[in-house]
């Protein structure tokens, strides 16, 4: 039974000559991995009823993929699956669905899954005359019936290349192979193994035409990076940027950038900065909320005590606020503020407040996004604040910050969570400059600093930029004291010159 | 020389006192799968001296029994017994690939 194919093709004046043609497009079907996402990144899935190419070097997370899409497919979507399974042991195979939080061998029982271990051992054939691998085909006809399945993994189906010598065959054998899967509109999987400057090693990509989806794991300054690429993608405006991806406890996430369309809705309600001083600089009012504001000052200026102030500030109006640390422990922060008459404390015993203190050089840029996305889509808090963020910056080297540090700001304003990010600055010339232009990113910026005047020490805050409302740019002074955070004074330009620049 | 004795000798060394159970698997009466029965017919008849016995296992219709000798090739030959297990693979007309394969010393 063949599959309707996308593009028809039909004359408007038969037998002209010059005869028009009418190329009419019916979209193509996708069906959904259900793998966090992919589904965006692709448009929607997976060519539907067709087979897709997913190559990549080892421990790249080939197999993994292929078996959340089955595991989803049977249990979100009603498709069971089954898996031919050329290369790995059933204890690695089920060790990958345990890491789903599944039991494969009760989704066998289940009849959602079934796994059929196929083994060619090189040196047990001996090839006597003609043959072709219809027993292949048997095996996977007979487990499809079995099950009534309607996706497929073959994985991965370079190894018969390995077992059988007899090029030709294999060929052609592979082309009726993908073929039989499209008539029976079987949507698939067919991974492989990244080849010396080609897709593959053995040129799989010749007969998979609709879908080929690249995994690329590379380590950089130590710390190992992992992309997504969609090579090709027929039918479909594909994006070709490579798109970060993790593994972790729930399987695969790739990391897409959440709004393309910079489409987000822009709030009119403010919020407060929890600094009354503040608050009437900005307008009177306060940050918008949904918006980023960066903190930047060199060390001791503050900026901790702002944001500890603003988190303050959102509990005390019931909210939840989500607080990353990367610098310090939560209980060192909570000592500290507490010594500026900040209690974060009874926050936290009232749920209204959450730490998560991460080392930075635990994971990547895109492993700390991942992690980030993940708790505030389980947590959903409306304040967020990130402290500091330049140390998950200098962490992934120049490599693609900028792009990640879009996608996190990006990711906080869809989701309308007012955010603020503190960074450390080096240097009192240099205190305006940010690094990767994070400024640029940011609605609000803000810059502490800290100085000598008549032979005391003095902080100070002011405004560089706030979109959409009038707001002072004079300096006032900072007052950070045991009973709290104030501002205090205009301060005069007895500020040594600096040049507002970065 | 002893008739008797010149037969011995004509018999392939590795099947004296031994039984021959091979496993011969197709799909359906094709002509590769028909040509591989008579091949396998007349490997046995010429070196194993009816001390063998062949089943033919058409996966078309038991196709459950794919998985247990791990068939992806069709046809297969495996001989079971003796041990150790060997699998062959192909229509047996390159018969000298097919002794090899089966671990079998030509008779003279």
């Amino acid at each position: 039974m063949l599959t309707p194919k996308p593009e028809l093709l039909s004359f408007s004046q038969p037998a002209m000559p010059h005869a028009k043609l009418k190329i009419s497009r019916t979209p193509l079907a996708k069906t959904a991995t259900g793998i966090d996402g992919l589904d965006e990144v692709t448009g929607g899935g997976l060519p539907k009823g067709r087979t897709t190419l997913v190559c990549g070097s080892p421990g790249c997370g080939k197999t993994l993929l292929a078996m959340e899409f089955l595991v989803h497919g049977a249990l979100q979507y009603g498709e069971p699956g089954v898996c031919m399974e050329f290369e790995e042991a059933p204890d690695k195979l089920t060790a990958n669905v345990r890491s789903l939080g599944l039991d494969l061998r009760a989704l066998e029982k289940r009849k959602k899954l079934l796994v059929d271990y196929v083994r060619v051992e090189r040196n047990e054939i001996e090839e006597t005359g003609e043959y072709n691998l219809e027993g292949l085909f048997i095996r996977l006809g007979h487990a499809v019936d079995a099950i009534n399945a309607k996706r497929v993994v073959l994985d991965s189906i370079e190894t018969l290349f390995a077992g059988l010598s007899d090029a030709a065959v294999l060929r052609a054998e592979l082309r009726r192979l993908f073929r039989w899967l499209d008539d029976r509109n079987l949507t698939a999987i067919v991974t492989a193994e990244r080849g010396n400057g080609t897709l593959t090693r053995h040129g799989l990509e010749e007969y998979i035409a609709d879908c080929v989806i690249l995994l690329d794991h590379r380590v950089n300054e130590q710390i190992s990076t992992r992309r997504l690429r969609i090579v090709k993608y027929r039918g479909t405006a594909h994006g070709t940027d490579e798109y970060p991806y993790m593994i972790d406890d729930d399987g695969i996430s790739v990391l897409p950038i959440t709004s393309l369309a910079l489409a987000h809705k822009a709030p009119t309600t403010r919020v407060s900065t929890g600094i009354s001083g503040l608050d009437e600089i900005l307008g009177g009012k306060g940050f918008f909320r949904g918006s980023s504001v960066l903190v930047s000052g060199t060390a001791g200026t503050g900026k901790s005590s702002v944001a500890a102030r603003f988190a303050n500030a959102a509990c005390a109006r019931g909210e939840n606020c989500l607080y990353f640390a990367f610098e310090e422990s939560p209980s060192q922060i909570i000592r500290n503020m507490r010594s500026v008459g900040i209690d974060l404390e009874r926050w936290i015993q009232k749920g209204l407040l959450h730490f998560h203190a991460v080392r930075p050089t635990s994971t990547g840029l895109e492993g700390h996004l991942a992690g980030m996305q993940k708790l505030v889509k389980q947590l959903r808090p409306s304040v967020v604040v990130v402290d500091p963020i330049t140390s998950i910056v200098s962490v992934s080297g120049i490599y693609g910050v900028k792009s990640m540090l879009t996608r996190l700001v990006d990711f906080l304003k869809v989701q309308q969570i007012t955010a603020m990010f503190t960074n450390l600055t080096f240097g009192r010339t240099r205190e305006e400059r940010t690094e990767e232009g994070i400024s640029s990113l940011m609605d609000t910026w803000i810059v502490l600093w800290d100085g000598e005047r008549n032979g005391q020490r003095t902080r100070g805050l002011y405004v560089v930029k706030s979109r959409g409302m009038a707001h002072s740019r004079e300096p006032r002074e900072l007052l950070v004291r045991n009973k709290g955070v104030e501002l205090g004074n205009v301060m005069t330009s007895d500020r040594s010159a600096t040049t507002v620049a970065g | 020389m002893n008739k008797s004795l010149a037969k011995k000798r004509r018999t392939a060394k590795s099947t004296r006192g031994n039984f021959w159970e091979l496993r011969l698997y197709i799909a359906g009466q094709t002509p590769n799968s028909i040509a591989a029965i008579a091949n396998l017919k007349k490997i046995c008849e010429d070196q194993l001296r009816g001390k063998y016995r062949i089943e033919v296992i058409d996966l078309l219709k038991k196709p459950q029994l794919a998985k247990g000798d791990q068939i992806v090739a069709i046809p297969t030959l495996v001989r079971r017994l003796p041990p150790p297990v060997k699998k062959i693979v192909g229509n047996l007309s390159k018969t000298e690939r097919a002794l090899v394969g089966l671990d079998l010393q030509p008779a003279r």
